[in-house]
């Protein structure tokens, strides 16, 4: 339950960007990692209720999940590590290397100038 | 108008983090971020290293709870400092916290400074505090899917200490079972089985402990 901080760290960086270009937000991108999952309902509940009444308010969020690739040290599949499923989908072994996981980033936002 | 950022979102609590760790290293002091589930035994291993090593290592505990100073009283009992925080309901530490604690600590005397995180294996994996290493102990009895319900907490574990192995007969725990599902997460991590309660074990993670104060 740590989506509350998300959404305020995300909406501090919107918020700043909004004021300095005399715009309001419309829409931004955040992407999560595997093993830094962000629950989009969660996130966008907290969104909502921070944005409240700011240029921010009824902007949309997209919520991107980066997959974590992985490669079976067994059999040398490569394929997308399912936190839920662990496991190599070719030959069941618990044995592989990770790339490294996606950080939690604000990838974009998009802005439109204040009327 | 579309502006791309890129930025890392908690960068606030990095930025922070990052000046605690300058911190810890300007005081030649260990910090380790303790986390697992509440009542796995943190603070009793806590006060028991204490106790067995008064006199050749110096330690100072941060407590951090929901509420009370329960756990801070507990290590105060040792005779080591201990600082409490109270985050009145948030369900993890922030590195901004921390920083506010370590006034209340002399630091530069110390040669380790515990975190002991609010007890949760969700949330608290995600805040760097600025510590060298994080520590994370399960419990036997909190039962052996742990790892594979909570990966992230695991899989950025640099020690884990399954605690109160002197219970394993007691209960259907599977430590092969535990330590497989550990290293499909994270490969590099030392694992230590003792008993806070009994002393069995503890050896092991006290010779661990000097061996990384002596690289600090």
């Amino acid at each position: 339950m740590h989506e509350t901080m998300v959404a305020q760290s995300i909406f501090e960086s919107i918020q700043e960007l909004a004021d300095e270009h005399n715009a309001r937000a419309i829409e931004a991108t955040v992407s999560c990692g595997q093993f830094n999952p962000i629950n989009d309902d969660v996130l966008n509940f907290a969104f909502d209720l921070i944005a409240k009444g700011t240029p921010c308010d009824g902007m949309k969020l997209n919520i991107k999940h980066i997959p974590l690739a992985a490669n079976c040290k067994q059999c040398g599949v490569k394929f997308d590590y399912d936190v839920y499923k662990p496991g190599c989908p070719e030959c069941n072994s618990m044995e592989f290397d990770f790339n490294e996981d996606a950080p939690l980033l604000l990838e974009d936002i998009e802005l439109e100038p204040m009327k | 108008m579309k502006i791309s950022l890129n930025k890392k979102i908690l960068d606030k609590n990095d930025e922070c983090a990052i000046q605690n760790n300058e911190f810890f290293a300007d005081n030649d002091v260990l910090c380790l971020n303790v986390i697992s589930s509440p009542g796995s035994g943190k603070t009793t291993t806590l006060s028991r290293t204490i106790l067995d090593l008064a006199g050749e290592v110096k330690i100072a505990v941060i407590e951090g709870d929901i509420r009370t100073d329960t756990d801070a009283q507990k290590i105060r009992a040792t005779g080591a400092s201990a600082v409490q925080i109270e985050t009145k309901g948030s369900c993890h530490l922030s590195a901004q916290q921390v920083t506010g604690a370590l006034t209340a600590i002399p630091a530069a005397e110390m040669d380790v400074i515990f975190i002991e995180n609010v007890g949760n294996l969700v949330c608290p994996s995600d805040f760097a505090l600025g510590e060298k290493l994080r520590v994370v102990v399960l419990s036997v009895p909190e039962g052996d899917d742990k790892p594979i319900k909570y990966p992230g907490t695991f899989a950025k574990a640099d020690v884990i200490l399954i605690n109160k192995i002197d219970l394993i007969d007691y209960i259907d725990f599977s430590l092969e079972r535990v330590i497989a599902d550990i290293r499909v997460v994270n490969d590099k991590a030392k694992i230590f089985q003792l008993s806070a309660t009994t002393g069995e074990g503890m050896e092991n993670w006290y010779n661990w402990l000097r061996a990384e104060i002596q690289k600090s």
